[in-house]
């Protein structure tokens, strides 16, 4: 049987034989059945097939464009009741499209390995580990000496317990993310910060104040919420921010199923072909959260499109649109001006080969029944009667 | 076609700039006056509506050319500046060139070797690779240069050149007049500027100082005679008479020797002009106003923008053959026609050539004249003159009518039309349909194309274009036709099906109904099934519908009830048709039809059984109204229980709150907890009304008929009707109280009840409260807001998307490419399918091995 689906390989989908395969060991068809299969379904996969000339482009756009009339504008999702917000809907998809550096609300899906997966307790002691928690969070006040211009921070003692951080980690910490102060811990829960520079203002000090706030004591950087979810029988945590960098050096962590949502970080991290991924992943979380119906191959294309030079190209006139060749087309959506200016003085050749240019010289334009030329030659007998004339 | 057709075809276009020489070698006129007309009104020989740059007025003719208006496409002129001015728009690059280049010797900053190997670069990118990249390497050239205070070749200090805008150039704070700042430029040798991405042959540095400016022929401004004789110029011709004026006051005035600082203040004046001529829209430049006080459009801005030209004239065009108007529905239509009002039909014509064969039946149309239908409204000549026919030119276009004629006969039933609704945001908002000639003044539409155009009736209005040329006609008729868009390229799903009534209708026929052997041939002959079989003395509704299936029609489907729909040799077995056999998306009767028996067919039983559904409403009758939202005592005491329950339920909530024995969902506050409980516990009573009077309503009340069978509306709708409306959600939560603590004055501060809060107990038949009523008005409106904030932005998403991806096609190697032959994927989508061919974007594995298993295949 195996053999006889592998004669298909080649001519059949690799996705449709994996369920040919697939359906045809649970309805127990017979070896003949299933060769019927087979040519049923390379026939259909035939008829199927995307014609040449096909302007596959406009219809990806059209079936972006269509539905997203009827996306919502504002909204915010917790599917369930217990997740981190999200924004979705149409901004999101602008922002995707945009290929925005950082979008609204980064965050990450953290998978967990098996060992630790199934376990709430564990999962939320990873947790915890992964959140990133500043001196602010710890402390109950900040006092400004302005005596020995110094702050003092009293720390909650129970909290530090319950994250397990020890005056020493907070001391080096703290020292690590303000740099130029001395800071001191003293026993009564209190630390003490100082800037190492001569006593200058008043609001130098307020403002190491609020520097201090925001100090770096533990975690990662970057991720300010993280709730762990039930998903199916695994836990998986939920973060609100963003660095998938030091997430996947946490020992615990599936390496291989850290999900950003921010497309630059993880073609950075991972490389162009995640950062593709990442926005299929994203754009389709868009569109199902929307009760839409749009193929994935179109989601597949515009990612294809944003990435095939190797950089993130956004939907744009900075982006894939300032790539074409042609000056007319790039005229005729944005910046008029600029792109004739500037192709006049390269003395710039439109060799009309897309298709506004066409369009505008009433042309026909490059795609489906305009794509083929005649190749036959007029007849000899035509061409005498045709010298005759003149 | 016999005639010598000469087609020539645009290769390329080469943007350059224009140098003197050029402007001079295709001006046809010097323009030296500012005046337009003498005083018999007759344009003055040297201004600016000189005959010689093309003629405006019927009746002259051009000095050049000698054609009349329409004739004639104009010439340009020029003049000649008294002192050269900076051309705007090159100001930067001026100033690129300057700081780039020596002082004193022209040359580039550059050592010779390393400019060497710049210029071979820049020169291959020219050459091989796009213009995009010649430009970033120009860019690194500037950015390289910008420190070096030495010329290294003749060892010449630089000074750095800064600009004053708009367009004063200054070193050391010295003012560098135009004429300097030319000077410079011109001693730039040819080599050094392919470093500045100048390309010499095109664009000559010197030229974007402009020493002779092209006058735009009259024709590209013509000035229009209003109704009291008085002539208005256009914008263009007021700048232009502007800069000629100040030009000719600049010559006087260097001629006559006066004064250095005069010459100045006319000299900037002219350079005013002339930025603004070319751009009256810039920062820094105050703009040409006309007297009204509003600004001139001048160059620029006939370019620019959506108005502009290229968005508004170049990329979308007016058509001729064409209509619009008023759409109504129409159910007896069949579903690839439209129905064209007569008058329509009289005025769009086909052109049809006369030859042997036809000229008595093209006669016909003629001797009917235009006012007469079927009739014809012009008749080309062999020599290509277009002859209006009219009562008295009748006989003798009748006399001279041989073949070789062309005439433009009215339209008839089944000639092609393409109809189109905007915003035409997919394929489908175009399609082909074949006319049908109607009385009336609104085009007709089967209901069942509504979804493919979004249409509704309301006072939609829609376009009607008639193809006049055979291929024309014969593409839109293979490429555009109802049937071929039956799928939806989105989803791989049916866009085209019965909606509404028609579903319904069969919903209620497949039910329950049972009809004589009279009335089956009755609603069948009212549909136009005409060869009917033998029909029993009485039959189901199951039964009547199977009349209109292929016999060999085989298929298991499910309903909207989750029951299956058993389709056994063309005959309805099991279930009821409703949206999930004959509706939108999830069509799944209509798209097995199509795999099976093709388009064509698909089309025509999707036709029958719209028409039937219809048929067997217009029987029984069908209607809804406010008796549809009673509710039986009984069921109206348990909703109440319902309510009074959910209601208990918040409070509990509210007090539990208090007594903090609420814990709180992990990643939120306890009193987000609280909020996100009572929103579940209120949206959730709801749902139980519905699920009662989906249970407890009679099953013959039209208005659950219509939302059991999901032609319109759902059973919410019916719950929000009769029973009640509901929590009204703001932004995902309940109404928020604000900083006065309560949501309005009536309640108390800080009342967190479900009622102070949005709920809406009471339904619309029942009345809401003024309270209630304005909770909903206020989600009301935020759902308005959003529309009207939704639709620009994924407008422009669309445009963004469309613009980008325009010239992406699927090449003969199967290859996705780009115009400029990049490869974007492979195989399309993977596995090359094409979504409006598949089932969903797949092919259906499993159905293919049920039927295999069932014995269908093979």
């Amino acid at each position: 049987m195996d053999d006889l689906i592998k004669e298909y390989e080649g001519i059949i989908p690799g996705k449709l034989l994996e369920d040919i395969k697939r359906e045809s060991k649970e309805q127990s068809l017979i070896k003949k059945q299933v060769k019927i299969v087979l040519d049923k379904v390379k026939e259909e996969y035939e008829n199927a097939k995307i014609d040449p000339g096909e302007a596959i482009g406009i219809i990806t756009a059209e079936s972006f464009g269509e539905p997203s009339t009827q996306m919502v504008l504002r909204t915010f999702h917790f599917a369930g009741v217990a997740e981190v917000n999200v924004t979705l809907g149409l901004p999101r998809l602008i922002e995707i499209f945009d290929a925005r550096k950082i979008p609204e609300t980064p965050s990450m899906e953290i998978h967990l390995k098996s060992e630790y997966k199934n376990d709430p307790k564990q999962v939320r002691k990873i947790a915890s580990l992964i959140k990133e928690t500043k001196l602010e969070d710890i402390s109950r006040e900040f006092t400004v000496n302005l005596v020995k211009s110094s702050i003092e921070v009293s720390l909650d003692r129970e909290l530090m317990r319950e994250l397990s951080i020890t005056p020493t980690l907070l001391v080096d910490s703290v020292q690590n993310s303000l740099k130029t102060v001395s800071v001191k811990y003293k026993d009564d829960d209190a630390l003490v910060i100082k800037s190492k520079s001569p006593e200058g203002e008043l609001s130098d000090i307020y403002r190491l104040k609020e520097k201090a706030k925001n100090a770096h004591v533990k975690g990662i950087k970057g991720v300010t919420q993280v709730v762990p979810v039930k998903t199916g029988n695994e836990y998986v945590i939920q973060t609100a921010g963003s660095n998938v960098r030091e997430v996947m050096e946490i020992k615990e962590v599936d390496v291989e199923n850290v999900l950003s949502n921010n497309i630059f970080e993880t073609a950075e991290v991972l490389g162009i072909e995640a950062a593709k991924e990442t926005i299929i992943r994203e754009a389709v979380k868009v569109i199902e959260n929307q009760g839409l119906d749009i193929d994935i191959r179109h989601i597949m294309f515009i990612a294809d499109v944003m990435t095939a030079t190797g950089n993130i190209k956004g939907i744009t006139r900075a982006g894939i649109t300032s790539e074409k060749e042609s000056v007319l087309a790039r005229a005729s959506f944005e910046t008029p001006i600029k792109h004739i200016i500037n192709a006049s003085i390269i003395g710039e050749v439109d060799s009309l080969n897309s298709v506004v240019e066409n369009v505008m010289v009433n042309q026909a334009v490059p795609l489906g029944t305009g794509l083929p030329g005649l190749l036959a030659k007029m007849s000899a007998k035509l061409e005498k009667e045709d010298k005759k004339k003149k | 076609m016999s005639e010598d057709y000469v087609y020539k075809k645009i290769k390329s276009i080469i943007f350059s700039f224009m140098s003197p020489k050029n402007i001079k070698k295709m001006a046809t006129a010097k323009i030296v006056t500012s005046e337009l007309y003498d005083k018999e009104g007759y344009p003055v020989d040297g201004g600016l509506m000189d005959t010689r740059l093309g003629v405006i007025d019927p009746g002259f003719r051009c000095k050049i050319c000698g054609g009349k208006l329409k004739e004639c496409m104009g010439h340009f002129g020029y003049i000649e500046l008294a002192r050269p001015v900076i051309h705007i728009n090159y100001v930067k690059k001026i100033l690129d060139t300057l700081r780039c280049t020596c002082v004193t010797c022209g040359r580039i900053l550059l050592d010779d070797e390393i400019a060497k190997k710049y210029r071979e670069e820049i020169k291959e990118a020219l050459a091989k690779e796009t213009a995009e990249l010649a430009r970033l390497k120009v860019r690194k050239v500037i950015e390289m240069i910008k420190g070096i205070k030495k010329c290294p070749h003749c060892k010449e200090k630089q000074y750095s050149v800064k600009i004053e805008k708009p367009t004063t150039f200054t070193e050391n704070d010295k003012r560098l007049s135009p004429i300097e700042v030319r000077a410079r430029l011109e001693r730039v040798p040819d080599e050094d500027i392919y470093l500045l991405g100048l390309v010499p042959e095109h664009a000559r540095p010197e030229w974007m100082v402009l020493t002779i400016l092209p006058i735009p022929p009259v024709t590209m401004r013509p000035s229009i005679t209003l109704e009291t004789g008085e002539r208005s110029e256009d914008d263009l011709t007021h700048k232009l008479g502007d800069i000629v004026r100040i030009n000719q006051r600049l010559f006087e005035n260097i001629n006559a020797g006066a004064p250095e600082i005069i010459i100045e203040d006319l000299w900037d004046l002219l350079q005013y002009h002339v930025t603004t001529y070319f751009d009256n829209d810039l920062a820094q430049v105050p703009p040409t106003r006309h007297r009204s006080g509003q600004p001139l459009k001048t160059l620029a801005e006939r370019i620019k923008s959506k108005e502009g030209r290229f968005r508004h004239n170049l990329a979308g065009k007016r058509v001729n053959f064409s209509g619009r108007t008023v759409i109504s529905p129409d159910p007896k239509i069949e579903l690839e026609e439209v129905g064209v009002p007569l008058i329509v039909a009289m005025e769009l014509t086909i052109p049809e050539k006369v030859n042997e064969w036809n000229i008595d039946w093209l006669k016909a149309f003629i001797k009917n004249g235009p006012h007469t239908y079927p009739g014809a409204n012009y008749v080309i000549t062999p020599d290509n003159k277009k002859k209006k026919i009219t009562n008295e030119t009748k006989e003798p276009i009748l006399a001279e009518l041989t073949p070789g004629y062309t005439v433009e006969r009215h339209l008839l039933d089944g000639d092609i039309s393409i109809f189109n609704r905007q915003p035409s945001l997919h394929r489908m908002s175009i399609m082909c349909h074949k006319v049908k000639v109607l009385p009336g003044k609104s085009f007709r539409l089967n209901p069942s194309v509504c979804t493919p155009y979004n249409a509704d009736f309301d006072g939609d209005e829609m376009n009607i274009h008639i193809p006049q040329t055979e291929e024309a006609r014969t593409e839109a008729e293979a490429l555009m036709a109802v049937r071929s868009q039956f799928i939806t390229p989105k989803s791989g799903y049916n866009i085209i099906s019965a909606i509404q009534d028609s579903i319904s209708g069969n919903y209620i026929l497949t039910k329950e109904s049972e009809y004589t052997k009279e009335e089956v041939a009755q609603l069948l002959i009212s549909i136009g099934v005409e060869d009917l079989p033998t029909l029993k003395n009485r039959m189901n509704g199951k039964e009547i519908f199977s009349l209109l299936l292929p016999k060999d029609f085989s298929f298991i489907g499910t309903g909207k009830d989750g029951k299956s729909v058993v389709f056994r040799n063309g005959k309805l077995e099991e279930g009821i048709i409703d949206v999930n056999s004959i509706g939108v998306g999830t069509g799944d009767l209509l798209r097995n039809l199509h795999n099976y028996y093709g388009q064509e067919k698909a089309i025509e039983i999707l036709n029958n059984i719209a028409k039937l559904g219809i048929a067997v409403l217009l029987k029984d009758g069908f209607s809804t109204g406010i008796a549809d939202t009673d509710l039986p005592a009984e069921t109206w005491q348990q909703v109440q229980d319902l309510l009074k329950k959910a209601e208990a339920k918040g409070f509990q909530l509210l007090d539990d709150f208090k007594n903090k024995e609420i814990e709180a969902f992990p990643g939120r506050t306890v009193q987000e907890t609280v909020e996100l409980r009572i929103m579940e516990a209120l949206n959730k009573v709801r749902d139980q009304i519905g699920n009662l009077i989906s249970d407890q309503i009679d099953e013959t009340n039209h208005s659950i008929i219509m939302a059991k069978s999901g032609a319109r509306g759902k059973i919410l709708n019916v719950t929000m009707m009769s029973a009640c409306v509901g929590q009204q959600a703001l932004r995902g939560k309940r109404i928020e109280i604000g900083y006065r603590g309560r949501t309005l004055s009536l309640f108390k501060k800080g009342d967190l009840s479900p009622l102070a809060r949005g709920f809406i107990a009471r339904g619309y038949k029942q009345g809401l409260t003024p309270q209630e009523f304005f909770f909903g008005a206020m989600t009301g409106r935020d759902s308005l807001m959003d529309t009207a904030l939704r639709t620009p932005k994924s407008g422009y998403l669309y445009r963004r998307l469309a613009n980008a991806l325009q010239d992406l096609k699927i090449e003969y190697d199967n290859t996705v490419r780009d115009a400029n032959e990049n490869i974007v994927q492979f195989k399309y989508g993977d596995d090359g399918i094409d979504v409006s061919r598949s089932h969903g974007g797949t092919i259906n594995v499993k159905k293919i091995i049920k039927e295999v298993k069932g014995g269908i295949h093979g």
